[in-house]
Protein backbone atom coordinates (compact mmCIF):
# COMPACT_ATOMS: atom_id res chain seq x y z
CA UNK A 1 0.00 0.00 0.00
CA UNK A 2 2.39 2.70 1.18
CA UNK A 3 5.90 2.30 -0.22
CA UNK A 4 7.36 5.12 1.81
CA UNK A 5 8.71 4.08 5.16
CA UNK A 6 8.86 7.62 6.48
CA UNK A 7 5.65 9.30 7.53
CA UNK A 8 3.00 7.65 9.62
CA UNK A 9 0.72 4.76 8.91
CA UNK A 10 -1.95 3.05 10.95
CA UNK A 11 -3.56 -0.33 11.41
CA UNK A 12 -7.35 -0.46 11.33
CA UNK A 13 -9.35 -3.14 13.12
CA UNK A 14 -13.11 -3.49 13.06
CA UNK A 15 -14.68 -5.33 15.99
CA UNK A 16 -18.41 -5.99 16.23
CA UNK A 17 -20.19 -5.42 19.53
CA UNK A 18 -21.90 -8.82 19.37
CA UNK A 19 -18.84 -10.72 18.10
CA UNK A 20 -19.17 -13.21 20.97
CA UNK A 21 -22.82 -14.07 20.43
CA UNK A 22 -23.37 -13.61 16.72
CA UNK A 23 -23.39 -16.76 14.62
CA UNK A 24 -20.96 -17.30 11.76
CA UNK A 25 -21.73 -18.88 8.44
CA UNK A 26 -19.52 -20.50 5.84
CA UNK A 27 -19.24 -18.73 2.51
CA UNK A 28 -17.19 -19.41 -0.57
CA UNK A 29 -14.84 -16.72 -1.86
CA UNK A 30 -14.26 -15.98 -5.53
CA UNK A 31 -11.22 -18.27 -5.70
CA UNK A 32 -13.13 -21.18 -4.20
CA UNK A 33 -11.86 -20.98 -0.63
CA UNK A 34 -14.44 -21.45 2.12
CA UNK A 35 -14.31 -19.05 5.07
CA UNK A 36 -16.39 -18.15 8.11
CA UNK A 37 -18.09 -14.77 8.29
CA UNK A 38 -20.48 -13.12 10.75
CA UNK A 39 -24.08 -13.82 9.78
CA UNK A 40 -26.64 -11.03 9.53
CA UNK A 41 -30.28 -10.86 8.55
CA UNK A 42 -32.36 -8.11 7.01
CA UNK A 43 -33.08 -5.44 9.62
CA UNK A 44 -30.20 -6.39 11.94
CA UNK A 45 -28.24 -3.53 13.44
CA UNK A 46 -24.54 -3.50 12.59
CA UNK A 47 -22.60 -1.90 15.43
CA UNK A 48 -19.13 -2.10 16.83
CA UNK A 49 -15.83 -0.35 17.35
CA UNK A 50 -13.07 0.77 15.01
CA UNK A 51 -9.59 0.59 16.51
CA UNK A 52 -6.99 2.73 14.79
CA UNK A 53 -3.50 1.84 15.99
CA UNK A 54 -0.62 4.11 14.99
CA UNK A 55 2.29 2.12 13.56
CA UNK A 56 4.80 4.66 14.84
CA UNK A 57 3.60 5.74 18.29
CA UNK A 58 5.85 8.78 18.41
CA UNK A 59 4.56 10.46 15.23
CA UNK A 60 1.21 12.08 14.52
CA UNK A 61 -1.19 10.86 11.83
CA UNK A 62 -2.57 13.71 9.73
CA UNK A 63 -5.81 12.88 7.91
CA UNK A 64 -8.60 14.42 5.87
CA UNK A 65 -11.34 12.60 7.79
CA UNK A 66 -12.16 9.12 9.00
CA UNK A 67 -15.39 7.45 8.00
CA UNK A 68 -17.03 4.04 8.03
CA UNK A 69 -19.36 2.74 5.34
CA UNK A 70 -21.77 -0.17 5.16
CA UNK A 71 -22.04 -1.29 1.56
CA UNK A 72 -24.05 -3.91 -0.25
CA UNK A 73 -22.98 -4.32 -3.85
CA UNK A 74 -23.22 -6.53 -6.90
CA UNK A 75 -20.06 -7.23 -8.87
CA UNK A 76 -20.33 -8.61 -12.38
CA UNK A 77 -17.03 -10.32 -13.18
CA UNK A 78 -17.10 -9.26 -16.82
CA UNK A 79 -17.93 -5.66 -15.94
CA UNK A 80 -15.89 -4.79 -12.88
CA UNK A 81 -15.58 -1.16 -13.81
CA UNK A 82 -19.18 -0.47 -12.95
CA UNK A 83 -20.35 -0.43 -9.35
CA UNK A 84 -23.85 -1.53 -8.48
CA UNK A 85 -24.26 -0.51 -4.85
CA UNK A 86 -27.79 -1.16 -3.67
CA UNK A 87 -27.05 -0.32 -0.03
CA UNK A 88 -24.66 2.51 0.85
CA UNK A 89 -24.55 4.03 4.32
CA UNK A 90 -21.87 6.32 5.71
CA UNK A 91 -20.98 7.46 9.19
CA UNK A 92 -18.26 10.03 9.81
CA UNK A 93 -16.01 9.00 12.65
CA UNK A 94 -13.65 11.95 12.71
CA UNK A 95 -13.43 15.39 11.06
CA UNK A 96 -10.16 16.25 9.21
CA UNK A 97 -7.39 16.67 11.75
CA UNK A 98 -4.71 14.57 13.29
CA UNK A 99 -4.39 11.61 15.60
CA UNK A 100 -1.69 11.85 18.23
CA UNK A 101 -2.31 8.42 19.67
CA UNK A 102 -4.20 5.22 18.85
CA UNK A 103 -7.93 5.67 19.20
CA UNK A 104 -11.16 3.69 19.21
CA UNK A 105 -14.33 4.93 17.55
CA UNK A 106 -17.86 3.56 18.09
CA UNK A 107 -20.22 3.09 15.18
CA UNK A 108 -23.78 1.90 14.70
CA UNK A 109 -25.83 1.32 11.59
CA UNK A 110 -29.33 0.80 12.96
CA UNK A 111 -31.79 -1.67 11.45
CA UNK A 112 -29.95 -1.89 8.14
CA UNK A 113 -31.90 -3.13 5.14
CA UNK A 114 -30.22 -6.14 3.58
CA UNK A 115 -32.68 -7.16 0.91
CA UNK A 116 -30.67 -9.84 -0.89
CA UNK A 117 -28.68 -12.89 0.13
CA UNK A 118 -24.88 -12.75 -0.19
CA UNK A 119 -23.84 -14.86 -3.17
CA UNK A 120 -20.57 -15.83 -4.81
CA UNK A 121 -21.15 -17.32 -8.21
CA UNK A 122 -19.32 -18.03 -11.44
CA UNK A 123 -19.98 -14.70 -13.12
CA UNK A 124 -21.37 -12.53 -10.38
CA UNK A 125 -20.88 -11.78 -6.70
CA UNK A 126 -23.14 -10.01 -4.24
CA UNK A 127 -21.46 -8.97 -1.02
CA UNK A 128 -21.99 -6.85 2.05
CA UNK A 129 -19.07 -5.27 3.87
CA UNK A 130 -17.95 -2.57 6.30
CA UNK A 131 -15.23 -0.26 5.06
CA UNK A 132 -13.25 2.13 7.22
CA UNK A 133 -11.33 4.84 5.35
CA UNK A 134 -8.73 7.22 6.76
CA UNK A 135 -8.47 9.86 4.03
CA UNK A 136 -5.08 11.37 3.41
CA UNK A 137 -3.57 13.66 0.79
CA UNK A 138 -1.50 11.07 -1.04
CA UNK A 139 -3.03 7.72 -0.22
CA UNK A 140 -5.94 6.58 1.94
CA UNK A 141 -5.69 3.84 4.49
CA UNK A 142 -8.70 1.55 4.38
CA UNK A 143 -9.90 -1.76 5.80
CA UNK A 144 -12.80 -3.89 4.70
CA UNK A 145 -14.70 -6.53 6.65
CA UNK A 146 -17.08 -8.81 4.77
CA UNK A 147 -20.23 -10.16 6.35
CA UNK A 148 -22.63 -12.78 5.12
CA UNK A 149 -26.36 -12.15 4.79
CA UNK A 150 -29.01 -14.86 4.57
CA UNK A 151 -32.57 -14.21 3.45
CA UNK A 152 -35.21 -16.24 5.26
CA UNK A 153 -38.64 -17.33 4.13
CA UNK A 154 -41.65 -18.81 5.87
CA UNK A 155 -43.22 -22.10 4.92
CA UNK A 156 -45.05 -21.39 1.64
CA UNK A 157 -48.82 -21.44 1.92
CA UNK A 158 -49.16 -23.05 -1.48
CA UNK A 159 -46.77 -25.90 -2.26
CA UNK A 160 -48.33 -28.13 -4.88
CA UNK A 161 -46.69 -31.32 -6.04
CA UNK A 162 -45.23 -31.69 -9.51
CA UNK A 163 -46.86 -34.50 -11.47
CA UNK A 164 -46.42 -35.08 -15.20
CA UNK A 165 -46.65 -37.73 -17.89
CA UNK A 166 -43.89 -37.57 -20.50
CA UNK A 167 -42.33 -39.80 -23.07
CA UNK A 168 -41.50 -40.74 -26.62
CA UNK A 169 -44.46 -41.97 -28.62
CA UNK A 170 -44.68 -45.77 -28.69
CA UNK A 171 -41.24 -46.12 -27.07
CA UNK A 172 -41.22 -44.84 -23.50
CA UNK A 173 -43.95 -43.36 -21.34
CA UNK A 174 -43.34 -42.40 -17.73
CA UNK A 175 -45.25 -40.50 -15.11
CA UNK A 176 -43.06 -38.68 -12.61
CA UNK A 177 -44.12 -37.02 -9.39
CA UNK A 178 -42.25 -34.88 -6.88
CA UNK A 179 -44.03 -34.25 -3.58
CA UNK A 180 -43.47 -30.46 -3.61
CA UNK A 181 -42.51 -27.65 -5.96
CA UNK A 182 -40.82 -25.56 -3.24
CA UNK A 183 -38.14 -27.15 -1.07
CA UNK A 184 -36.14 -25.61 1.77
CA UNK A 185 -32.38 -26.12 1.86
CA UNK A 186 -32.51 -29.00 4.37
CA UNK A 187 -35.55 -30.63 2.85
CA UNK A 188 -36.01 -34.05 1.27
CA UNK A 189 -37.22 -34.55 -2.27
CA UNK A 190 -39.70 -37.42 -2.13
CA UNK A 191 -41.06 -38.65 -5.42
CA UNK A 192 -41.70 -41.56 -7.71
CA UNK A 193 -41.33 -42.60 -11.31
CA UNK A 194 -44.07 -44.82 -12.73
CA UNK A 195 -43.43 -46.70 -15.99
CA UNK A 196 -46.38 -46.86 -18.37
CA UNK A 197 -44.60 -48.14 -21.47
CA UNK A 198 -41.06 -49.45 -21.83
CA UNK A 199 -40.00 -50.45 -25.33
CA UNK A 200 -36.35 -49.47 -24.94
CA UNK A 201 -33.64 -51.25 -22.96
CA UNK A 202 -33.01 -49.07 -19.95
CA UNK A 203 -29.84 -49.68 -17.98
CA UNK A 204 -30.21 -47.16 -15.19
CA UNK A 205 -31.90 -43.97 -14.11
CA UNK A 206 -30.57 -41.01 -12.14
CA UNK A 207 -31.75 -37.67 -10.89
CA UNK A 208 -29.54 -34.59 -11.12
CA UNK A 209 -29.80 -31.18 -9.49
CA UNK A 210 -28.76 -28.46 -11.92
CA UNK A 211 -27.98 -24.90 -10.90
CA UNK A 212 -28.36 -22.26 -13.58
CA UNK A 213 -26.85 -18.83 -13.05
CA UNK A 214 -27.97 -16.14 -15.50
CA UNK A 215 -26.15 -12.82 -15.37
CA UNK A 216 -26.44 -9.64 -17.34
CA UNK A 217 -29.01 -8.13 -19.65
CA UNK A 218 -29.31 -7.28 -23.30
CA UNK A 219 -26.25 -8.27 -25.32
CA UNK A 220 -24.19 -9.40 -22.32
CA UNK A 221 -26.06 -12.42 -21.05
CA UNK A 222 -24.15 -15.29 -19.51
CA UNK A 223 -25.60 -18.69 -18.63
CA UNK A 224 -23.68 -21.02 -16.37
CA UNK A 225 -25.00 -24.54 -15.85
CA UNK A 226 -23.61 -26.57 -13.01
CA UNK A 227 -24.62 -30.10 -12.03
CA UNK A 228 -24.68 -29.90 -8.25
CA UNK A 229 -25.74 -33.48 -7.60
CA UNK A 230 -26.01 -36.81 -9.41
CA UNK A 231 -27.98 -39.47 -7.64
CA UNK A 232 -28.73 -42.89 -9.12
CA UNK A 233 -32.26 -43.99 -8.27
CA UNK A 234 -32.56 -47.16 -10.32
CA UNK A 235 -30.13 -49.81 -11.57
CA UNK A 236 -31.52 -52.30 -14.06
CA UNK A 237 -34.34 -52.59 -16.57
CA UNK A 238 -37.87 -51.66 -15.48
CA UNK A 239 -41.07 -53.01 -17.02
CA UNK A 240 -44.56 -51.61 -17.31
CA UNK A 241 -46.31 -50.93 -14.03
CA UNK A 242 -43.13 -50.55 -12.03
CA UNK A 243 -42.83 -47.68 -9.58
CA UNK A 244 -39.40 -46.40 -8.55
CA UNK A 245 -39.20 -44.28 -5.37
CA UNK A 246 -37.07 -41.15 -5.02
CA UNK A 247 -35.70 -39.87 -1.74
CA UNK A 248 -33.06 -37.20 -2.14
CA UNK A 249 -31.75 -35.34 0.93
CA UNK A 250 -30.79 -31.79 0.02
CA UNK A 251 -28.77 -31.00 3.15
CA UNK A 252 -25.61 -32.58 1.78
CA UNK A 253 -25.33 -30.41 -1.31
CA UNK A 254 -23.95 -26.95 -1.96
CA UNK A 255 -27.16 -25.11 -2.77
CA UNK A 256 -28.49 -21.59 -2.25
CA UNK A 257 -32.06 -20.29 -2.27
CA UNK A 258 -33.60 -19.62 -5.68
CA UNK A 259 -32.88 -16.00 -6.63
CA UNK A 260 -34.92 -14.32 -9.35
CA UNK A 261 -33.92 -11.05 -10.94
CA UNK A 262 -31.74 -9.78 -8.10
CA UNK A 263 -31.63 -6.03 -8.60
CA UNK A 264 -32.41 -6.91 -12.25
CA UNK A 265 -28.82 -8.14 -12.58
CA UNK A 266 -28.81 -11.92 -12.10
CA UNK A 267 -30.82 -15.03 -11.31
CA UNK A 268 -29.94 -18.35 -9.77
CA UNK A 269 -32.43 -21.13 -10.44
CA UNK A 270 -32.49 -24.83 -9.73
CA UNK A 271 -33.79 -27.71 -11.81
CA UNK A 272 -34.35 -31.40 -11.22
CA UNK A 273 -33.19 -33.40 -14.22
CA UNK A 274 -34.48 -36.93 -14.52
CA UNK A 275 -32.17 -38.96 -16.78
CA UNK A 276 -32.74 -42.45 -18.16
CA UNK A 277 -29.82 -44.18 -19.84
CA UNK A 278 -30.29 -47.14 -22.16
CA UNK A 279 -27.91 -49.93 -23.03
CA UNK A 280 -26.38 -47.99 -25.90
CA UNK A 281 -25.63 -44.97 -23.67
CA UNK A 282 -28.49 -42.97 -25.16
CA UNK A 283 -29.88 -40.47 -22.64
CA UNK A 284 -33.54 -39.57 -22.25
CA UNK A 285 -34.21 -36.70 -19.88
CA UNK A 286 -36.84 -34.39 -18.45
CA UNK A 287 -35.97 -31.16 -16.64
CA UNK A 288 -38.23 -29.52 -14.10
CA UNK A 289 -37.67 -26.31 -12.17
CA UNK A 290 -37.96 -26.33 -8.38
CA UNK A 291 -37.88 -23.39 -6.00
CA UNK A 292 -35.40 -23.54 -3.13
CA UNK A 293 -35.86 -21.35 -0.05
CA UNK A 294 -34.07 -20.83 3.23
CA UNK A 295 -35.94 -21.76 6.37
CA UNK A 296 -35.22 -19.75 9.52
CA UNK A 297 -33.20 -21.76 12.00
CA UNK A 298 -34.86 -23.03 15.13
CA UNK A 299 -35.48 -19.89 17.21
CA UNK A 300 -33.55 -19.60 20.45
CA UNK A 301 -34.72 -17.64 23.47
CA UNK A 302 -31.89 -15.12 23.09
CA UNK A 303 -32.78 -14.25 19.51
CA UNK A 304 -32.85 -10.54 19.01
CA UNK A 305 -36.03 -8.67 18.30
CA UNK A 306 -34.71 -7.47 14.96
CA UNK A 307 -34.08 -10.97 13.67
CA UNK A 308 -37.63 -11.92 14.63
CA UNK A 309 -38.93 -9.04 12.55
CA UNK A 310 -36.63 -10.00 9.68
CA UNK A 311 -37.77 -13.60 9.46
CA UNK A 312 -41.39 -12.48 9.56
CA UNK A 313 -40.87 -9.92 6.85
CA UNK A 314 -41.26 -12.47 4.06
CA UNK A 315 -44.70 -13.85 3.24
CA UNK A 316 -46.07 -12.22 6.37
CA UNK A 317 -49.65 -13.07 7.19
CA UNK A 318 -51.45 -13.95 10.39
CA UNK A 319 -51.09 -17.70 9.79
CA UNK A 320 -47.35 -17.32 9.21
CA UNK A 321 -46.88 -15.46 12.48
CA UNK A 322 -48.73 -18.25 14.21
CA UNK A 323 -46.39 -20.79 12.57
CA UNK A 324 -43.32 -18.89 13.75
CA UNK A 325 -44.75 -18.57 17.25
CA UNK A 326 -45.52 -22.29 17.24
CA UNK A 327 -41.91 -23.11 16.21
CA UNK A 328 -40.57 -20.81 18.93
CA UNK A 329 -42.83 -22.37 21.55
CA UNK A 330 -41.80 -25.90 20.57
CA UNK A 331 -38.11 -25.24 21.05
CA UNK A 332 -38.37 -23.44 24.37
CA UNK B 1 -46.75 -32.79 8.63
CA UNK B 2 -46.98 -32.86 12.41
CA UNK B 3 -43.36 -32.16 13.45
CA UNK B 4 -41.72 -29.48 11.30
CA UNK B 5 -38.21 -30.43 12.45
CA UNK B 6 -38.29 -34.01 11.12
CA UNK B 7 -38.77 -34.38 7.38
CA UNK B 8 -41.57 -36.56 6.04
CA UNK B 9 -39.77 -39.12 3.89
CA UNK B 10 -42.57 -41.63 3.40
CA UNK B 11 -42.95 -42.98 -0.12
CA UNK B 12 -45.64 -41.58 -2.34
CA UNK B 13 -48.62 -43.83 -2.96
CA UNK B 14 -48.39 -45.88 -6.12
CA UNK B 15 -50.59 -48.43 -7.77
CA UNK B 16 -49.48 -52.01 -7.17
CA UNK B 17 -48.00 -53.64 -10.24
CA UNK B 18 -50.13 -56.12 -12.16
CA UNK B 19 -48.55 -59.58 -11.85
CA UNK B 20 -48.84 -60.24 -15.58
CA UNK B 21 -46.78 -57.10 -16.14
CA UNK B 22 -44.28 -58.02 -13.45
CA UNK B 23 -43.66 -61.56 -14.67
CA UNK B 24 -44.56 -61.21 -18.34
CA UNK B 25 -42.05 -60.96 -21.16
CA UNK B 26 -40.52 -57.48 -21.45
CA UNK B 27 -41.85 -55.35 -24.31
CA UNK B 28 -38.36 -54.24 -25.37
CA UNK B 29 -37.10 -57.55 -26.79
CA UNK B 30 -34.85 -56.90 -29.80
CA UNK B 31 -31.99 -59.15 -30.87
CA UNK B 32 -30.16 -59.14 -34.15
CA UNK B 33 -27.56 -61.77 -35.04
CA UNK B 34 -25.05 -61.35 -37.86
CA UNK B 35 -23.54 -64.77 -38.67
CA UNK B 36 -22.77 -67.42 -41.28
CA UNK B 37 -20.43 -65.50 -43.60
CA UNK B 38 -20.39 -66.97 -47.13
CA UNK B 39 -18.03 -65.91 -49.89
CA UNK B 40 -19.82 -65.99 -53.23
CA UNK B 41 -18.33 -65.86 -56.74
CA UNK B 42 -14.84 -66.45 -58.13
CA UNK B 43 -11.64 -64.52 -58.64
CA UNK B 44 -11.90 -60.78 -58.62
CA UNK B 45 -15.71 -60.74 -58.44
CA UNK B 46 -15.97 -62.41 -55.08
CA UNK B 47 -17.83 -60.88 -52.14
CA UNK B 48 -18.93 -62.01 -48.70
CA UNK B 49 -22.52 -62.04 -47.46
CA UNK B 50 -23.73 -62.43 -43.91
CA UNK B 51 -27.02 -63.72 -42.56
CA UNK B 52 -28.88 -61.06 -40.56
CA UNK B 53 -31.52 -62.52 -38.27
CA UNK B 54 -33.80 -60.25 -36.27
CA UNK B 55 -36.05 -61.39 -33.42
CA UNK B 56 -38.24 -58.83 -31.71
CA UNK B 57 -41.55 -58.11 -30.06
CA UNK B 58 -41.57 -54.37 -30.83
CA UNK B 59 -44.81 -53.54 -32.60
CA UNK B 60 -43.12 -51.14 -35.02
CA UNK B 61 -41.50 -54.05 -36.88
CA UNK B 62 -43.90 -55.92 -39.14
CA UNK B 63 -42.18 -59.29 -38.77
CA UNK B 64 -41.33 -60.66 -35.34
CA UNK B 65 -38.73 -63.00 -36.82
CA UNK B 66 -36.91 -62.28 -40.07
CA UNK B 67 -33.83 -63.55 -41.87
CA UNK B 68 -32.07 -61.82 -44.77
CA UNK B 69 -28.65 -61.93 -46.44
CA UNK B 70 -26.62 -58.74 -46.62
CA UNK B 71 -23.14 -57.71 -47.72
CA UNK B 72 -20.89 -54.91 -46.43
CA UNK B 73 -21.99 -52.40 -49.08
CA UNK B 74 -25.61 -52.91 -47.96
CA UNK B 75 -24.60 -51.82 -44.45
CA UNK B 76 -22.84 -48.82 -45.97
CA UNK B 77 -25.98 -47.93 -47.91
CA UNK B 78 -28.03 -48.04 -44.70
CA UNK B 79 -25.55 -45.81 -42.86
CA UNK B 80 -25.60 -43.22 -45.66
CA UNK B 81 -29.40 -43.20 -45.90
CA UNK B 82 -29.74 -42.59 -42.16
CA UNK B 83 -27.03 -39.95 -42.05
CA UNK B 84 -28.85 -38.05 -44.78
CA UNK B 85 -32.46 -38.44 -43.68
CA UNK B 86 -32.51 -38.76 -39.93
CA UNK B 87 -31.15 -36.50 -37.21
CA UNK B 88 -29.39 -39.25 -35.33
CA UNK B 89 -25.68 -39.80 -34.92
CA UNK B 90 -25.15 -43.10 -36.70
CA UNK B 91 -22.78 -45.53 -34.97
CA UNK B 92 -19.54 -46.33 -36.83
CA UNK B 93 -19.17 -49.25 -39.21
CA UNK B 94 -16.14 -51.55 -39.09
CA UNK B 95 -13.43 -50.40 -41.47
CA UNK B 96 -13.60 -50.53 -45.27
CA UNK B 97 -10.19 -52.26 -45.41
CA UNK B 98 -9.08 -50.80 -48.76
CA UNK B 99 -5.50 -51.82 -48.10
CA UNK B 100 -6.60 -55.41 -47.93
CA UNK B 101 -8.08 -55.13 -51.44
CA UNK B 102 -4.72 -54.23 -53.06
CA UNK B 103 -2.94 -56.94 -55.05
CA UNK B 104 0.29 -58.72 -54.09
CA UNK B 105 -0.72 -59.47 -50.53
CA UNK B 106 0.67 -62.48 -48.72
CA UNK B 107 -2.76 -63.48 -47.35
CA UNK B 108 -6.33 -63.76 -48.60
CA UNK B 109 -6.98 -60.01 -48.12
CA UNK B 110 -10.62 -59.34 -47.36
CA UNK B 111 -11.43 -63.04 -47.54
CA UNK B 112 -9.06 -63.89 -44.72
CA UNK B 113 -10.97 -65.77 -42.00
CA UNK B 114 -9.79 -63.61 -39.14
CA UNK B 115 -10.74 -60.42 -41.00
CA UNK B 116 -14.20 -61.71 -41.84
CA UNK B 117 -14.77 -62.60 -38.19
CA UNK B 118 -13.63 -59.14 -37.08
CA UNK B 119 -15.96 -57.55 -39.59
CA UNK B 120 -18.86 -59.79 -38.58
CA UNK B 121 -18.55 -58.70 -34.96
CA UNK B 122 -18.40 -55.03 -35.96
CA UNK B 123 -21.47 -55.34 -38.20
CA UNK B 124 -23.41 -57.09 -35.45
CA UNK B 125 -22.61 -54.30 -32.97
CA UNK B 126 -23.49 -51.68 -35.58
CA UNK B 127 -26.92 -53.05 -36.46
CA UNK B 128 -27.91 -53.76 -32.85
CA UNK B 129 -27.01 -50.24 -31.79
CA UNK B 130 -28.88 -48.76 -34.69
CA UNK B 131 -32.05 -50.84 -34.57
CA UNK B 132 -32.59 -49.97 -30.89
CA UNK B 133 -32.62 -46.23 -31.60
CA UNK B 134 -36.21 -44.92 -31.37
CA UNK B 135 -35.63 -42.42 -34.20
CA UNK B 136 -33.97 -44.94 -36.50
CA UNK B 137 -36.95 -47.26 -36.03
CA UNK B 138 -39.09 -44.65 -37.80
CA UNK B 139 -37.06 -44.82 -41.02
CA UNK B 140 -38.25 -46.89 -43.98
CA UNK B 141 -34.68 -47.79 -44.96
CA UNK B 142 -34.01 -49.61 -41.69
CA UNK B 143 -37.12 -51.77 -42.07
CA UNK B 144 -36.25 -52.55 -45.66
CA UNK B 145 -32.70 -53.50 -44.67
CA UNK B 146 -33.82 -55.83 -41.88
CA UNK B 147 -37.00 -57.38 -43.21
CA UNK B 148 -37.25 -57.13 -47.01
CA UNK B 149 -35.75 -59.90 -49.13
CA UNK B 150 -33.62 -57.45 -51.10
CA UNK B 151 -32.85 -53.79 -50.91
CA UNK B 152 -34.46 -51.62 -53.54
CA UNK B 153 -32.00 -48.80 -54.03
CA UNK B 154 -34.59 -46.85 -55.96
CA UNK B 155 -36.99 -46.78 -53.05
CA UNK B 156 -38.67 -43.60 -51.87
CA UNK B 157 -37.14 -42.61 -48.53
CA UNK B 158 -39.59 -41.82 -45.77
CA UNK B 159 -40.90 -42.54 -42.32
CA UNK B 160 -42.80 -45.59 -41.11
CA UNK B 161 -46.19 -45.05 -39.53
CA UNK B 162 -47.61 -47.57 -37.08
Amino acid sequence: MSFFSFGQSAQIDIVLNDAETRKKAEHKTEDGKVDQYFLFYDGDTVSGKVNITLKNPAKRLEHQGIRIEFIGKIELYYDRGNNYEFVSLVKDLAQPGELTQSRTFDFEFTNVEKPYEAYTGQNVKLRYFLRVTVSRRLNDISKEMDIVVHTLSMYPELNSSIKMEVGIEDCLHIEFEYNKSKYHLKDVIVGKIYFLLVRIKIRHMEINIIKREMTGTGTNVYHENDTIAKYEIMDGAPVRGESIPIRLFLAGYEITPTMRGINKKYSVRYYLNLVLIDEEERRYFKQQEITLWRRGDVVRKSMSHQAAIASQRFESSSSDEKALAHAQAKEQ
Amino acid sequence: MSDPTVADTRRLNSKPQDLTDAYGPPSNFLEIDVYDPQTIGVGRNRFTTYEVRMQTNLPIFKLKDSVVRRRYSDFEWLKNELERDSKIVVPPLPGKALKRQLPFRGDEGIFEDSFIEERRVGLEQFINRLAGHPLAQNERCLHMFLQDESIDRNYIPGKVRQ
